[in-house]
């Protein structure tokens, strides 16, 4: 019996694909991890696992948060970057924050609930808050000292040309102080929650200010990465964490400058990537050499 | 050092695309079937010594096509009931729809998280699978069309079920071993574990997910796959934990694409064309780079001025500007495998991606469809230069008559058809709404959506929620005309030219391998795409970073 060609073209499709499936789907990937089964490659194949005192303590290739219960950084160890995977480093969550380089306006909704901080804001807020932990200026351009997006939404007579008729500092709301007591010989007013300055026709104006161009807080401590898992800091962001954790510690800032250098790691090859500190790794190593009090 | 990784790579592939695409060459030319190959067809139950005519051909791959998006969808809706399933739920339709059409038509757009939706049997019996087949369909049809070009008076343009296997078994197969044992010893993980659960140093929980990840990290870019394990994709540690496996995944994804036109100089019996072909890939792919990487890297825009650099989204170990680097590469091939996240890049940045899908994938494109989607520029762009100057316009000996250049034409118009239209239905719906940006952002991540699509590359702009039944169904419906369209004009083409008789080149012929005709192709790439895009580019992108 001859079928109809469609069913034939049908039917050693189907062959096809289920022969396809047990040579690319089932055969391929079982004996690759039969093959990281063998001795040196095995422990990369479960995820660089380390192990302290017998029990698992982190992967040597995802971050963790060293914070405690309530999200406050915990000072005698080195802190990584932001992370927008789950609550912070959560490997089954992973992800990045995705807010765009104009993302500078605060949705501020009367119910905190449907809020949203900008990116903006974000970087600022955390820029502060790592400026006060580590002692050092955490101002930032387009920063207002409070730690949010230094952005107003300025009203113009007539739509876009005509003269400045009302500024509103749009993510600033009482009992904040303005940034700036005016703009174009006009006071600057406080964002009142459930406004949309944007859909009220106003201009948005992010505000440089007089922040140094090279702020004290490195660039990788005011943004998440994009796996939200990622276990490296710059060497400048560790450099600047020496301080506090020493003195956590109690011990010689010069020793945990060393520690650093260690576990600093360079471009491979001289040309690839970027050089990084392994935060996990790093901390490990602290807690092992010196122990906390 | 920015410099230096990209020559490395470029020095890299020009080494690599000559024996590649000699063996390429011989895999696709063989006359003879290897044992493993006869068993399989056998197994199959197809005659290996049967040759298609377009038609057939076409019917193979859309019958091979249609029952792999229904075994997928099944695989996908039927998980919880299977073996490592992790115990995660059934995939809701209209997300298993999408998601069995975007790996079928080798797009790999995720709207989920892999470490929270699918279980390791499905990512590697599933959609694994996907990702070797729906690789070698492209280079298959590719290949259908070279012999089009190559064979005279003929009524057949190859057997599908020849090349398929082939290419599976005697390319595809083997290097992705070899990428998969480097990816290894860079760290990537590969077991069957369903996670290890640690105490973090300041007593927190953590659960380290497992995964077989090296084994479909190979193909996911060898590929141009681009479909992640995990929800971050390149970005992972365990997908890409270095700096150099993220060198090795760039070139993996770009080594196939690039050594094609050689398989294409060497069919049609004149190398030096498909050096012009790839003369015309590099030109637009370097440009894009350079132009990615520097708009990066020199961090325009509020939020990349307040922070010091246009680190947002960007992993440290790969800085911004290897991440700028793997970016346009992802965008350039049809891959969309992202190792930092791109809604987070500059306006400009972004926009140079959102170019790069939108030259239709052929700088160097996905694997096999790269090819085709140039020659038809190729073929396009002899008839503008004939109406130009007079000449007939004639392409690797053969007549670009009415019936050709209606075909390539229609190949043209269906992709940005697809993004124009599904961009204006979403702002007509309402459905642009679920983006997390407002304003011009806002309408970027949208047509990003459609563009990725539409043109199977399957990156996403993301800050665009998607796991609804309108977006899920929509972009599927993009993802499934958008391959599936172009490969039937494509195999029509073929037919069409593997019947004509050679013309011999005559003194009025335009020569196809000079540097003046790889310009004219490039210019007439960059002129199609700016006529058909610039007003949806400028609500977007332009009027964001300007």
């Amino acid at each position: 019996m001859r079928l109809p060609t469609w069913l034939a073209h049908h039917l050693a499709a189907l062959r096809a694909l289920l022969v396809f499936t047990a040579l690319a789907g089932i055969a391929y990937p079982l004996t690759l991890v039969a093959v990281g089964r063998l001795p040196g490659l095995a422990d990369r194949a479960d995820g660089s696992i380390i192990e302290v005192d017998g029990r698992a303590a982190g992967s040597a290739l995802i971050g963790q948060s060293f914070t405690d219960a309530d999200g406050r950084a915990v000072p005698r160890y080195f802190q990584s970057r932001p992370s927008a995977a789950g609550d912070g480093y959560d490997p089954t969550s992973t992800g990045a924050t995705n807010l765009g380089p104009e993302d500078v306006v605060d949705v501020i909704a009367t119910d905190p609930d449907e809020s949203r901080q900008s990116l903006l804001t974000q970087v600022c807020a955390r820029s502060r808050a790592v400026g006060e932990l580590d002692r050092v200026d955490g101002r930032r351009p387009y920063c207002t000292a409070d730690g949010v997006g230094a952005v107003l939404a300025v009203f113009r007579a007539g739509g876009l040309t005509g003269p400045v008729v009302r500024v509103v500092s749009v993510n600033q709301t009482a009992p904040a102080t303005p940034f700036l007591t005016g703009y174009a010989g006009v006071p600057v007013e406080l964002a009142q929650p459930g406004q949309d300055y944007r859909a009220a026709g106003a201009t948005i104006v992010p505000v440089r200010g007089d922040a140094p161009a090279v702020p004290a807080v490195p660039a990788d401590a005011v943004t998440a990465s994009g796996s939200g898992l990622d276990p490296h800091i710059s060497a400048a962001y560790a450099r600047l964490q020496v301080p506090r954790v020493a003195r956590e510690r109690g011990v010689d800032p010069a020793a945990v400058e060393r520690l650093v250098d260690e576990h600093t790691t360079g471009r491979t090859l001289g040309f690839m990537g970027a050089p990084g500190v392994n935060v996990v790794e790093l901390n490990l190593a602290l807690d092992e050499t010196f122990p906390p009090r | 050092m920015t410099v230096l990784f990209i020559v490395s790579l470029v020095v890299a592939l020009a080494a690599v695309h000559r024996p590649l695409g000699d063996y390429l060459y011989r895999v696709v030319c063989a006359e003879r079937h290897s044992r493993v190959e006869r068993g399989i067809y056998r197994l199959i139950g197809v005659n290996p010594a049967a040759e298609q005519s377009w038609g057939v051909y076409a019917r193979a791959v859309l019958a091979f096509s249609a029952v792999s998006v229904l075994f997928l969808y099944a695989f996908l809706r039927l998980q919880n009931h299977l073996w490592l399933s992790l115990g995660f739920d059934p995939v809701v339709a209209h997300g298993a729809w999408n998601t069995a059409v975007s790996f079928v038509t080798n797009t790999n757009w995720q709207w989920y998280s892999g470490e929270s939706t699918l279980g390791h049997l499905v990512q590697m019996a599933g959609l694994a699978v996907q990702n070797f087949v729906s690789a070698a369909v492209g280079i298959a049809v590719a290949v259908a069309l070279v012999r089009g070009f190559a064979r005279s008076r003929a009524g057949a343009v190859g057997n599908f079920w020849v090349d398929l296997t082939r290419i599976t078994v005697r390319v595809l197969l083997p290097l992705s071993v070899l990428a998969a044992l480097v990816l290894m010893i860079g760290g990537v993980v590969q077991n069957l574990s369903a996670g290890t659960e640690i105490t973090t140093l300041t007593g927190g929980d953590q659960s380290i997910t497992g995964g077989p990840v090296a084994s479909q990290e190979a193909i996911k870019n060898l590929g141009t796959n681009g479909g992640g394990f995990y929800n971050v994709n390149s970005a992972h540690p365990f997908e890409n934990p270095t700096a150099w496996t993220n060198w090795w995944e760039i070139f993996l994804l770009l080594v196939i694409p690039f050594s094609l036109p050689r398989v294409f100089g060497r069919m049609v019996g004149q190398v030096r064309q498909g050096h012009a072909i790839v003369a015309v890939m590099a030109t637009l792919a370097l440009a894009s780079v350079a132009l990615t990487t520097a708009f990066e890297v020199s961090g325009h825009g509020t939020v990349p001025q307040a922070v010091g650099a246009a680190l947002e989204g960007k992993e440290v170990r790969f800085d911004v500007s290897n991440s700028a680097t793997f970016a346009a590469a992802t965008t350039l091939t049809s891959t969309g495998s992202v190792n930092s996240f791109h809604d987070s890049y500059t306006a400009l940045g972004g926009g140079v991606l959102l170019v790069n899908m939108m030259l239709g994938e052929v700088a160097p494109g996905g694997v096999g469809a790269g090819l085709y989607g140039l020659l038809i520029l190729a073929v396009i762009t002899v008839f503008v230069a004939g109406l130009m100057v007079g000449r007939t316009p004639e392409y690797v000996g053969k007549k670009i008559g009415s019936r050709e250049i209606k075909l390539a034409s229609l190949y043209f118009l269906i992709p940005p058809a697809l993004v124009l239209i599904g961009t204006a239905a979403a702002f007509a719906t309402g459905n642009h709404r679920t983006a997390l940006n407002a304003g011009p952002h806002g309408l970027s991540e949208v047509l990003y959506a459609f563009t990725s699509a539409s043109n199977n590359n399957g990156s996403a702009f993301a800050g665009l929620t998607v796991n609804t039944p309108w977006w899920n169904t929509a972009l599927g419906l993009c993802m499934l005309v958008g391959r599936f369209a172009p490969i039937i004009l494509v195999l029509a083409l073929a037919g069409a030219l593997a019947r004509q008789q050679p013309t011999p080149a005559s003194p009025g012929t335009l020569p196809t391998h000079r540097p003046l005709f790889v310009g004219m192709v490039v210019g007439v790439t960059v002129v199609l795409v700016a006529l058909t895009f610039l007003p949806a580019l400028a609500l977007g992108p332009l009027a964001e970073g300007l």
